[in-house]
């Protein structure tokens, strides 16, 4: 598409010539809607999300019809004079075990692989919907009420982004008392992600609080609440989707990576970062072993990503639509 | 200016100090006994009780935080009597389990971190933001298309599977290259570089990808703004209006992520030097978590704070001097 | 001087293409600047008064132009971009509405113009930031040498539209196409700039093409008019007999929304009901008709038909309405 210049003379910069007056007076929301269908990418990526996310929920149902458990160790499948290796090819794929076994203790990857998926997008999602509430709740009350209370959440927001979060959550996890550990990840995480959501809606609240509309609501003697739920949140709602869809995928890999530090998520408890920790070793002599988690981070943080793109171009039509 | 500097000297300062309470309140205040912690894994009550004495976890907590806030700027000693050790400027605590310092344990490594981000650095830049100018110039076209694609997909490449296929590849198949270990830019440059440029790779493809897409994104916004049009109407060359009118503001914000970026790298990449196994901070990070070794833990973390916030500093210097609008508020 | 009229504009269509199809911003419009004149195009958002503009300085990115705009006979629609860059700044030169964000933030305003100078003239930079001094001077900025080494953001709005107008003067052009140069400033230093631009007009001899929705300036700085809607011209006549004898209901329809000193007190403001056509899927023939007061008392076919043409209702005066008798 080309960039047609502006023949608004007023605020229209960088908007598209015609728009202004669509043919059909379209809601934004139908429209949005319209152009996420229009993208290819996007129904592949919510096709793989939906996947792994049925392949999570059922796990239990599909490892009793594979007939295999995350924890059964299978001595038979690996061989003790090839140090340990699976047996068979490709890292020991059988009528047993449908993507083969791990090394050594040759328990069964396609049930590793799903209660791997569990845990990946639980603590993703969750800390997801932790940062969305954290993030909208401060990054709102820092934009509209201003002054001192903005002050102070954003200095805080400066702080919390100024440090090495990688290094900074692992420090955390590294001393913490082995509560459950899937609820110490979702929380420390979510501690060091919050502000980046938060500074994006703060952002957006300022400008809606400056818009007309708002500003003769709040004239006309609307009360704060009203003006906050009726006003501001519900203009908000897309940002933040995008904003916390786009996040996900960060989420995820980080899981990954503490999980891969030894940091994360403990054994036996499979998680997709363990294995590959695991797999490391023996990339070589049994690559399947170390593919297989790996292929599975890749889709899904790429899923994750089209379709947080999509979002993007389909609710926030000025982040760069192509 | 001055004002300017002083006051962001004085954030960043007041930033430290909070990230220095924080590190003490994680490993001080958080763990049940913290000697026991800082001791590590495998350690007798005796050891323990010394080191309890040595960190002198009888006193106040103030008088502790004192210690430990004063300790980087003028070191300090633990403990006292005959199994005092001390530990000198700037001192970032003492790992027991090694019985050195943790300033010197991480000196050793620097090296090895620094050549990594750098190198890193410098090869995602050419890569990220020439796919980034020219995807935004020639926007629209097979290539614009074929490199947004291709982003997006190495974007969501684990560094494990990135680092593992070269590895694969590059040294077990080809055989081009050593697997690499880390040599001093002093002693062979050549060799330097043939050993760093697999991790290089690795890091430098992820930020490359996404350093494209941010690009391309900023080059497009900016070519859209009223005063490239201005720079047009002028009758300005396109070569001119595209490079001084158009790149400058564009890649002003990808100048202030890439300061960011280095200084969460400088002691942050611990997957990537995992991975070569490179004696680097994030190295030293990732075994002092196998060892539980503590006071190394706490004083990479702060060294990486301290890094992070100056890059952060940096970052708002080169703002203000590219862009003259900063330099007021 | 030369036998060309300095701009000639004739049957200029912009269209662009976009995902929705293909939209027709300027719609075959005919106009005319002579040297010292000023051209007054007025319209609403959309009418494709800015799109023209653009399209004659060859600035259209992405639209296609058809037609023609000959700058003192030199044909611009079509011309090697080389060409027109070389025309562009020097010949013909832009002023824009909003001039914090029109001059380059990273840059001095001395610098910005020295910049333009040079692409045109070469010399050394030195010559160049002399020169910009001196045109900050002619266009009333105090200090100017001082001035120079500023950066926009450091000037008040009156004072940056006049370094912008500074910008455009700085290579002598013979035409000024000013877009909305005043809408974003105070009403009194409103009035200082157009007297700036008229006074300039004078002592060069500078061809103006003012781009506005204000009928307030038009009225104050324009010899002709093109009223604009929907992408077409709706009426054309010289600035008198527009102000006095408006033929097309939709010039009516602005003159009527203008506040009048001698209205009786009470008099309300009329607008003109609904909002401008979409471009996309404009109204069938004329693109007023769903707005238009005579089309609701009388509705006419011709209305509906195919967008009426312009038609010369008087000498030098020509409305695009189907209801209009030639009178004279």
């Amino acid at each position: 598409m080309t960039t047609p210049l502006a023949p608004a003379p007023a605020g229209g910069a960088g908007a598209p010539a015609a728009p202004e007056a669509a043919p059909a007076p379209a809601s934004p929301r139908a429209l949005a809607l319209h152009r996420l269908r229009r993208q290819k990418s996007a129904k592949a990526g919510a096709a793989v999300i939906a996947f792994f996310v049925l392949a999570a929920v059922l796990a239990p149902v599909l490892t009793a019809i594979s007939g295999t458990t995350p924890d059964a160790v299978d001595k038979k499948a690996v061989d003790p004079y090839l140090g340990g290796l699976p047996r068979g090819s490709l890292g020991g794929i059988s009528p047993d075990h449908w993507l083969g076994v791990e090394p050594m203790l040759g328990r069964d990857i396609f049930a590793r692989l799903l209660y791997g998926a569990q845990i990946s997008l639980l603590v993703a999602c969750a800390s997801a919907l932790l940062i969305t509430l954290i993030g909208t709740v401060l990054g709102i009350t820092a934009g509209y009420f201003g002054g001192r209370t903005d002050a102070v959440i954003s200095r805080f927001m400066d702080i919390m982004m100024s440090f090495p979060s990688l290094i900074f959550m692992i420090a955390l996890l590294s001393v913490a008392r082995d509560v459950n550990r899937v609820v110490l990840l979702i929380g420390v995480m979510s501690l060091f992600s919050w502000p980046y959501i938060a500074r994006v809606v703060r952002g957006q609240t300022l400008s809606l609080k400056h818009r007309e509309y708002v500003e003769a609501a709040r004239a006309s003697g609307t009360t704060n609440r009203r003006i906050l739920f009726g006003e501001i949140l519900p203009n908000l709602t897309g940002t933040v989707i995008v904003y916390v869809t786009l996040a996900v995928p960060g989420l995820i890999g980080t899981e990954a990576a503490l999980s891969f530090l030894g940091v994360g998520i403990r054994p036996p408890t499979p998680s997709w970062g363990q294995m590959i920790s695991d797999a490391v070793l023996y990339y070589k002599v049994d690559p399947m072993f170390f593919v297989l988690p790996s292929a599975c981070l890749f889709l899904v943080v790429l899923a994750f990503t089209l379709v947080g793109d999509a979002l993007r171009d389909a609710l926030d039509p000025k982040g760069g639509r192509t | 200016m001055i004002g300017f500097l002083l006051r962001r000297l004085l954030a960043m300062a007041a930033t430290l100090l909070a990230v220095c309470a924080l590190t003490f309140a994680v490993f001080y205040l958080l763990p049940s006994d913290p000697a026991a912690q800082f001791c590590g894994k495998d350690c007798s009550a005796d050891r323990i009780q010394l080191v309890r004495q040595q960190l002198g976890l009888a006193d106040p907590l103030v008088v502790q935080f004192w210690h430990y806030v004063t300790a980087v700027f003028a070191g300090r000693s633990y403990g006292t009597g005959p199994y005092a050790v001390q530990c000198h400027f700037p001192c970032f605590g003492y790992s027991f389990q090694s019985a050195q310092p943790v300033w010197d344990l991480m000196t050793d490594r620097l090296p090895t971190s620094v050549s990594l981000a750098l190198g890193a650095a410098v090869l995602w830049l050419v890569l990220g933001v020439g796919a980034g100018v020219l995807s935004a110039l020639r926007r629209g076209t097979w290539l614009d298309r074929t490199l947004m694609v291709g982003t997006i997909g190495i974007a969501a490449l684990p560094v494990y599977f990135t680092a593992m296929i070269l590895l694969y590849l590059v040294v077990t198949v080809a055989g081009i290259l050593p697997y690499p270990r880390y040599i001093a830019f002093g002693e062979d440059p050549a060799g330097w570089v043939t050993n760093l440029i697999l991790p290089w790779i690795t890091l430098a493809l992820l930020y490359a990808a996404i350093y494209a897409r941010m690009t391309r994104n900023s080059v497009i916004e900016t070519m859209a703004e009223p005063y490239v049009r201005t720079a047009r109407a002028k009758g300005l060359r396109e070569a001119r209006v595209v490079g001084r009118h158009g790149l400058r503001p564009a890649l002003t914000p990808v100048a202030t992520m890439l300061g960011m970026d280095l200084g969460g790298l400088l002691a942050g990449a611990l997957i990537t030097e995992s991975l070569f196994s490179l004696p680097g901070i994030g190295k030293l990070f990732a075994d002092s978590l196998n060892k539980a070794d503590q006071p190394v833990i706490m004083g990479i973390t702060l060294l990486a704070s301290f890094f992070i916030v100056s890059s952060n500093l940096v970052v708002d210097l080169v703002y203000a001097w590219i862009d003259p609008r900063a330099r007021l508020s | 001087m030369t036998p060309h009229p300095l701009l000639e504009v004739r049957d200029l269509t912009v269209e662009f293409s976009t995902e929705e199809g293909p939209v027709r911003a300027v719609r075959g419009i005919d106009f005319t600047v002579e040297r010292g004149r000023t051209l007054g195009i007025v319209g609403e958002s959309g009418s494709g008064k800015s799109v023209t503009s653009l399209a004659v300085m060859g600035l259209h990115r992405g639209a296609t132009v058809t037609g023609s705009a000959r700058l003192d006979g030199t044909e611009l629609v079509g011309a090697p971009d080389e060409r027109l860059r070389t025309l562009r700044g020097r010949r013909m030169a832009m002023v824009f509405q909003d001039a914090l964000t029109a001059l380059h933030p990273y840059f001095t305003v001395g610098d910005q113009i020295a910049e333009a100078y040079r692409e045109h003239f070469g010399g050394t930079r030195r010559a160049a930031l002399a020169r910009a001094v001196d045109v900050l001077g002619d266009v009333g900025i105090p200090e100017p040498a001082r001035r120079a080494d500023e950066y926009p953001h450091q000037f008040s709005g009156g004072m940056r539209q006049r370094a912008m107008i500074a910008l455009a003067l700085s290579c002598e052009p013979d035409l000024v196409i000013a877009d909305e140069p005043t809408t974003a400033l105070d009403v009194t230093v409103q009035a200082q700039v157009l007297e700036l631009l008229m006074r300039l007009q004078q002592e060069r001899g500078l061809g103006i093409v003012m781009i506005t929705h204000d009928l307030g300036v038009i009225a104050r700085v324009a010899d002709d008019v093109l009223v604009m809607y929907g992408g077409s011209a709706a009426e054309q006549a010289p600035a008198d007999t527009l102000f006095t004898t408006p033929r097309h209901p939709y010039t009516r329809g602005l003159l009527d929304s203008l506040p009048r000193l001698d209205a009786e007190r009470g008099t309300e403001l009329r607008s003109i009901p609904g909002s401008p056509p979409s471009l996309l899927a404009p109204p069938a023939g004329c693109a007023f008709h769903p707005r238009c007061p005579r089309h609701a008392a009388r509705p006419d076919a011709r209305c509906t038909g195919d967008r009426p043409p312009l038609r010369t209702v008087a000498d030098g005066h020509r409305s695009a309405c189907v209801h209009d008798e030639v009178t004279a």
